[in-house]
């Protein structure tokens, strides 16, 4: 495992009384990928902030490499920033935004005529030098802010939702590159982001928040199977949350039938909440599965078929390439380790929320 | 299109009528003798030595007191702009700030809503030999101020009169910067001083200009402040104009040098336009 670069501990920051952080602790590795993902006023903005050096924490520190940055202005800092709206300068040209930040370092011509055109080439965008801002697609004009911030050589790159006012091609194409840039330049990047699948696909690390707290870190992959309170489960993509009662270790009834599980350590008899993946609810013949229901919606997404099916009371989102028409009876059934179990939210944060921006 | 054309119609008529056959009959004085025979000697007047001096005068003290306005009304438009500007992280307003700039605002406007010529003789009265503030001054055994009557009392009236025209148009250009683009700056090293020189003054330009313009212009034209403030002493280029029109009856006169102080506003206009080719600055 690398070092660890940056360490916040115990932030607290409020707005007008309102709490936006509420003490946060989260460390980054050196060269890692992480994003902060979650809805509209989680507090990941103000996370990022303070680490840029636009916000002052309330309390609590921020460590970089070892030292104390907390009190340290943003133009004293070892990060850049790419900024949401780009926020390019707009009377200069391409080539002087990129050089912004070398000339106020007083690098030399030839050293920032070198490092533009690197930049440039880096982002594919060679030639544009002369041209203004203003003349720029967004997305070019994305790739400009990125390159402005890279030829500063900084240790960590932060990114507030970068990729949010692009449509949806060029934002793919725009994850791409922003991997091999990650790869290429071989530094830490810190995302912010209320999407979850642009999460999913380029981070090592995620960070899911919501209300200021942190409610789950972990790899895209841990947090898509594993989520650990139903807020996750439901930010993280579609999910089937479902009430239910955990009867003993690796046993638990959902909807008044028994599936057996492979979750161990929650007690018996003890409430419980259950995620299943709309991919990972069977369905087959009717009394082949452990429960009956009857189809009752369907849409043709493309890559899958997205049905409802009404059984035992509960409306269950089911994703599968099979089409069952609607008024289908159907036999439900759940593989045991799809089947995620977590403790009841403990606090409103932790509740599933019906937001996905 | 006839229709929208038709709505026009009362503007159309209202500019004709009061600004296109007015200034046809100021160019036809202008540039006619008593006997109606073309000539351009009114223009040629400017060169006399005493209308000459005042043209010069009047430059100079609209230059001065445009120059004055600027660096008051800079700062007070940065201050409007810190006290509005929304709190960083977005939607939450700060709400302690935007009450201090309502209270600077208010402060600043207050004045405006009292008639021009109201403001310019209460100055008067204030600067007066014997007037409020030398009354207060020689209560405090201090020395009396004698401004009255001298260009120094013009300049005051004038950047009185003048400073909300710069301060808007600069106001207006600050708040069009993207605070993002500030803290870019801040970002790729850059401190305050840089950030002001390199970001915030080159992107108010539009905004200066314009004010420069809407100051420069109507102080360069005033009769008025200097009438009242000048005690008669110091002819402005408008109080000869104006001189020439009610008290020696000259319209061909007045009409010609109100044309030449026409080319130097059409050449000042033109100076904005082209440092200012967005419409960026276009306040008011």
């Amino acid at each position: 495992m690398s070092k660890i670069l940056i360490d916040l501990k115990n932030i607290n920051k409020a707005f007008d009384g309102q709490m936006v952080l509420d003490d946060l602790n989260l460390y980054i590795r050196e060269n890692e990928f992480l994003t902060l993902l979650g809805p509209s006023g989680c507090g990941k903005t103000t996370t990022l902030r303070i680490l840029g050096g636009f916000e002052m924490p309330d309390s609590g520190k921020v460590i970089f490499d070892g030292a104390d940055i907390t009190k340290l202005p943003p133009n004293k800092r070892q990060l850049n920033t790419v900024f949401q709206k780009y926020a390019l300068f707009p009377h200069m040209t391409i080539a002087e935004n990129i050089a912004f930040g070398l000339k106020i370092k007083n690098k030399s011509k030839s050293y920032i005529d070198d490092k533009i055109r690197y930049a440039l080439k880096l982002v594919n965008l060679e030639g544009y030098e002369k041209r203004m801002p203003d003349s720029l697609s967004g997305g070019q004009q994305q790739r400009i802010a990125i390159a402005r911030a890279i030829v500063n050589e900084p240790e960590v790159l932060l990114l507030d939702e970068p990729l949010g006012a692009l449509d949806l091609k060029l934002r793919q194409d725009m994850q791409y590159e922003l991997i091999r840039l990650k790869n290429e330049l071989g530094i830490t990047f810190i995302y912010v982001t209320h999407d979850q699948e642009e999460a999913l696909t380029m981070s090592d690390t995620i960070v899911v928040m919501n209300q200021g707290y942190i409610q789950q870190i972990g790899t895209p992959e841990k947090i898509y199977n594993e989520p650990e309170n139903a807020f996750v489960a439901d930010f993280i993509g579609d999910s089937n949350i479902i009430s239910s009662t955990m009867i003993e270790d690796k046993l638990v009834d959902i909807l008044g039938t028994r599936f057996p599980c492979v979750d161990t350590g929650f007690g018996c008899n003890r409430p419980v909440d259950v995620v299943i993946r709309p991919e990972d609810v069977c369905l087959s013949a009717p009394d082949l599965g452990r429960i009956n229901g009857v189809v009752t919606h369907l849409i043709f997404k493309g890559v899958h078929y997205e049905m409802e099916v009404s059984a035992a009371g509960y409306e269950w989102l089911v994703h599968s390439t099979s089409m069952f028409p609607v008024g289908t009876k159907v036999g439900i059934n759940v593989d045991p380790f799809n089947i995620q179990i977590m403790n009841k939210p403990a606090s409103e944060d932790e509740e599933a929320v019906g937001i996905n921006e | 299109m006839n229709k929208k054309k038709l709505l026009g119609a009362p503007y159309f008529i209202w500019s004709a009528l009061f600004i296109l056959i007015p200034l046809g009959i100021v160019f036809y004085y202008g540039l006619t003798d008593e006997s109606g025979t073309f000539t351009l000697k009114n223009i040629m007047a400017i060169s006399s030595p005493g209308h000459a001096k005042s043209l010069w005068i009047a430059l100079v003290l609209s230059f001065v007191s445009t120059l004055i306005c600027l660096f008051l009304a800079y700062p007070l438009a940065m201050i409007l702009y810190g006290g509005c500007r929304p709190s960083q992280t977005g939607f939450k307003s700060d709400k302690s700030g935007t009450d201090r700039k309502n209270i600077i605002v208010l402060i600043f406007i207050l004045p405006m809503w009292m008639n021009f010529l109201l403001r310019t003789l209460a100055w008067q009265t204030l600067l007066e030999k014997t007037g409020v503030i030398n009354n207060i001054l020689a209560f405090l055994h201090l020395p009396a101020l004698k401004i009255i009557n001298t260009p120094y009392a013009i300049i005051l009236g004038m950047v009185y009169n003048f400073l909300p025209f710069m301060v808007l148009p600069v106001y207006n250009s600050l708040i069009k910067i993207d605070p993002n683009v500030i803290h870019a700056a801040r970002d790729l090293g850059a401190n305050e001083f840089q950030v002001f020189t390199k970001i915030t003054l080159p992107l108010t330009t539009p905004g200066i200009i314009s004010g420069i313009t809407m100051v420069f212009i109507p102080a360069l034209t005033t009769f008025l402040i200097s009438k009242l403030l000048g005690g008669g002493k110091i002819l402005l280029i408008g109080n000869v104009i104006e001189e020439e029109f009610t008290q020696a009856s000259n319209w061909h006169l007045g009409s010609g040098l109100s044309i030449v102080l026409m080319m130097f506003i059409i050449f000042n206009m033109v100076i904005s336009a082209v440092f200012d080719k967005d419409g960026n600055g276009g306040a008011l």
